[in-house]
């Protein structure tokens, strides 16, 4: 309704008459790197309670079959561009990204667009080997390859990183940092309501 | 130095041996101390209840009553708050943050020999930052044991007018104030605002609690 | 919903009530302190907390002197990403709104993160008048929505409640009948109960954290899933965002995404957070809409001392450290916003008059101005807001009569004497005794220090 935009604008250009004059904002210089920003990420990461595992790019695909075997994990749902050689053998890999079919996957394996060392989070941004949200969101249990030169220091570094996929292609984006969890019950930390309920990482060095 | 005595309307009326303490450690030291009679209010209350225009020119007034002064000190860390707020000019100090940071002393030539207790006041923590100054002139008196308070810096719940348009609160806040200082094991409770030492004397002596309250000045002063 | 809607208590009166629910000062003690320990370890991590405070500080005080160029701004890049804005001038415009797109649907059933915004605006209820029933997905919303209970802290809505009254609850409304009250078996619960009916969704309704001017980007912060599940899954997503939600560029949220979950849970990140621009095709909702909420921001907006009170991100870091919240929770406040931001934002948002004890509510220590991650001055404001608040005759004049004595040196000295011998009872009745019915008073000196001043050296 344009009249409401008008009302608005109105009053907060009434609102806005003393004219205020606030000196510009100075972004903080991003901190110092970490030494060795791969094991900070493992380390923060599993502080929430994901499982991380680091492995070199021969094996990641014997890690993720030992991990769907702990988990009795035969079907995973993918995004249609998973990288060749992820998938094990045994275990099947369906790109049905409805949401009846994800609901009876038993657990889904992606890759991902970034990571952050300082606070342990996955960022994912629909790109390669990521597939669409639903995927990471409706499975119970959430495998997620991260490529070491993926990994950044700071919160800022991966929004750099990520910034040109917003501008380009208006990419959604999630952060992921550990299971889902709800601190409401007498603020004991809870895991495991609706998104991923496992969170496994696997870190490719 | 010349100091100028800033005793505020509070403790002119309810406390004036603190004021008292003042002069007489401040001359200790070897400073002249003057007192301008013209002084009477600051103002804070008046501010801080939501009478800014009053609040404004009884600070205004303080200005004009120490036109020329060299150095204002004060034994209230809310008053100086106030009138540093709203007439920054004026060379307006804390007393311990006076001590401290001016003179940069923490030896005062005090003994006080007795199990104390100190109470951060808000406005001197938050307000005016005085920092670990307070603990260090107590640590340098003579025959003083300080003991800590468990979660010193909560509030003690007077907040000037709230502890009566409030008081139910105040008073719950005060109550575990009081709990604290008593799991201390001081005899006595010192702070920088007597406005504080107000409300947890009047709880403690409510209490039947053999516990007092000195304000830091006094201990200072006490030979 | 205002606080005349809660009752209309006054908070001394409302303070009273909720004093002497002991069970809640437990719960909120435990909690506050909890939350209070996480914060300060997690914020000590950061060598630049204080550069990231200001540059919080700042970016909100840009957005606030150029609201109207920003909204402009975040509607044209919105619209380009294939969502529909719309402007609400108050809450009723904008449940017409929420309400219109639900109804063009033929929807009677919409699942809801939790948003204080709608809460604010009383959607639900609005919703509910419509035949639509708005399902909370929060756990703790959940709880509230299923007792009929409203929320109590912004972070922790339920945090007045303990397990077993949770369980109790959940086995008389959701089930199972036997239902423990091990944490983990209540949000197992919850997770059984919503998951089915997030899978069959065709509406969803959010707030947002934080909308990006230049990028017409909308961000949601959150624990558990839902809200992913409320704006990934349904085919419409209505998103209701205050006007003060605004940053102006991508780069700032970095910013943000420090600030905030340091100052609310305590941890470095949250588990999940999800930013949506526009529309992506065969990637969530295909019908996406932004209601742009005023609803009274713009005459907070008005005060250039008050307006500050905009800049809030919502993190809860002053309710936690605040010793009256702590004792009294937020029920005492009669709104939405609770504790020190609610002191400051209700008046200005509701009027002064419907929350004129509000900005009393405070022993003005500064706590809560020492943990904002915007830097949000509190006690100024709340000084500030007593100024504007209706005062009762007699106290003005008492006030009036003080600042006259205080004027007058003279006239201040024989008030003094006066005072001296004046019974207390007969010099300002009722603050003695909302004094003395706690504590002792000091005797007015025998000799004051001006005095005894005079006397040494006349």
């Amino acid at each position: 309704m344009s009249d409401a935009r008008e009302v608005v604008l109105g009053r907060i250009r009434t609102a806005l008459a003393d004219r205020p004059q606030p000196t510009a904002a100075v972004l903080p210089p991003t901190p110092p790197a970490p030494a060795d920003p791969v094991a900070l990420f493992a380390e923060r990461a599993g502080e929430y309670r994901a499982a991380v595992h680091r492995v070199d790019t021969a094996g990641v695909v014997a890690q993720v079959a030992e991990i769907c075997a702990a988990h009795g994990a035969r079907r995973l749902a993918v995004p249609r561009d998973l990288p060749e050689g992820w998938l094990p053998p045994g275990v099947e890999g369906t790109g049905d990204a409805t949401v009846p079919a994800l609901d009876r996957v038993d657990g889904v394996l992606t890759g991902c667009a970034a990571a952050i060392a300082e606070t342990g989070t996955i960022v994912l941004d629909g790109g390669p080997g990521q597939g669409i949200r639903a995927l990471t969101l409706v499975p119970d249990l959430h495998i997620c390859v991260v490529a070491a030169e993926l990994v950044c220091a700071s919160v800022s570094e991966a929004f750099q990183r990520v910034e040109p996929s917003v501008r380009r292609r208006r990419a959604p984006l999630t952060l992921i940092s550990g299971p889902s969890a709800t601190s409401d019950i007498e603020l004991s930390r809870v895991e495991g309501v609706h998104g991923p309920r496992r969170l496994e990482i696997v870190i490719v060095t | 130095m010349r100091i100028s005595v800033f005793i505020t309307c509070f403790n002119d009326t309810l406390f004036p041996q603190t004021g008292r303490a003042m002069v007489e450690l401040l001359e200790r030291l070897g400073h002249e101390v003057e007192f301008r009679p013209e002084q009477t209010c600051c103002g804070q209350m008046h501010m801080n209840s939501g009478y800014r225009d009053e609040g404004l020119e009884l600070a205004a007034r303080m200005r004009r009553v120490f036109d020329g002064a060299e150095v204002i000190v004060t034994p209230s860390a809310s008053c100086a708050g106030h009138v540093l707020e709203h007439e920054p000019g004026l060379p307006v100090h804390e007393l311990s943050q006076f001590l401290t940071g001016v003179l940069g002393v923490e030896e005062v030539g005090a003994r006080y020999p007795a199990r104390v207790a100190y109470h951060p006041t808000c406005h001197s923590l938050r307000a005016l930052r005085v920092g670990d100054g307070p603990g260090r002139l107590l640590a340098a008196v003579e025959g003083l044991d300080l003991v800590e308070i468990d979660e010193a810096d909560q509030c003690c719940g007077f907040g000037g007018t709230f502890a009566v348009k409030n008081a139910e609160v105040s008073m719950a806040m005060l109550d575990d104030k009081l709990s604290a200082i008593e799991r201390s094991g001081a005899e006595v409770v010192t702070a920088v605002d007597n406005s504080c030492l107000m409300q947890i004397g009047g709880g403690l002596s409510r209490r039947g609690s053999p516990v007092s309250t000195l304000h830091l000045a006094e201990i200072l002063a006490a030979t | 919903m205002s606080s005349a809607s809660r009752g209309g208590a006054t908070f001394p009166q409302a303070a009273h009530v909720e004093l002497r629910n002991a069970q809640l000062r437990r719960n909120l003690g435990h909690a506050t302190r909890t939350i209070r320990a996480k914060r300060a370890a997690v914020v000590d991590e950061l060598d630049n907390w204080q550069q990231l405070r200001e540059a919080g500080a700042a970016i909100k005080r840009d957005v606030m002197a150029n609201l109207d160029t920003y909204l402009v701004e975040f509607e044209r890049a919105a619209t380009e990403a294939g969502a529909t804005v719309h402007w609400a001038a108050d809450a009723d415009a904008a449940n017409d709104l929420v309400a219109g797109i639900v109804a063009g649907h033929g929807e009677h059933e919409v699942v809801k993160v939790k948003s204080l915004t709608t809460d604010e605006i009383g959607l639900n209820d609005a919703l509910a008048a419509r035949g639509v029933e708005a399902l909370e997905t929060d756990f703790a919303e959940l709880i509230l929505q299923l007792d009929g209970d409203w929320s109590s802290h912004i972070l922790v809505p339920a945090i007045h409640r303990n397990r077993t009254e949770i369980r109790d609850l959940l086995r008389r409304t959701i089930g199972p009948a036997d239902l423990s009250d091990e944490p983990a078996a209540l949000a197992e619960a919850a997770r059984v109960h919503l998951r089915e009916r997030f899978l069959r969704a065709r509406v969803g309704i959010s707030g947002a954290n934080f909308a990006i001017a230049e990028t017409g980007t909308l961000v949601v912060l959150e624990s558990e899933g839902n809200g992913r599940m409320c704006t990934t899954l349904p085919q419409v997503l209505i998103s209701v965002v205050g006007i003060e939600k605004l940053l102006p560029r991508f780069e700032h949220l970095a910013v943000f995404m420090q600030l905030l979950p340091r100052s609310s849970t305590g941890e470095r990140m949250n588990p999940y957070t999800s930013l949506w621009t526009g529309m992506t095709p065969g990637d969530g909702p295909a019908e996406m809409h932004v209601v742009l909420l005023d609803n009274g921001r713009s005459d907070v907006l008005r005060d250039p001392v008050g307006r500050e009170a905009l800049h809030c991100i919502r993190c809860s870091a002053c309710l936690n450290v605040c010793p009256v919240y702590e004792r009294t929770g937020g029920h005492a406040y009669g709104s939405i916003y609770p504790g020190p931001i609610g002191a400051i934002l209700t008046p200005q948002l509701e009027g002064i008059g419907a929350a004129a004890s509000l900005p009393y509510a405070s022993s003005l220590c500064g706590a809560c101005y020492e943990v904002c991650p915007v830097k949000i001055d509190i006690p100024r404001v709340l000084v500030h807001l007593r100024g504007l608040t209706p005062k009762r005759g007699a106290e003005r004049r008492a006030m009036r009569t003080l600042a006259w004595l205080f004027a007058d040196a003279g006239r201040y000295r024989r008030a003094q004497r006066l005072a001296r011998v004046l019974p207390a009872r007969v010099a300002g009745a009722g603050p003695m005794r909302a004094w003395t019915a706690g504590r002792d008073l000091p005797a007015v000196a025998p000799q004051s220090f001006r005095e005894w001043w005079h006397e040494r050296r006349p």
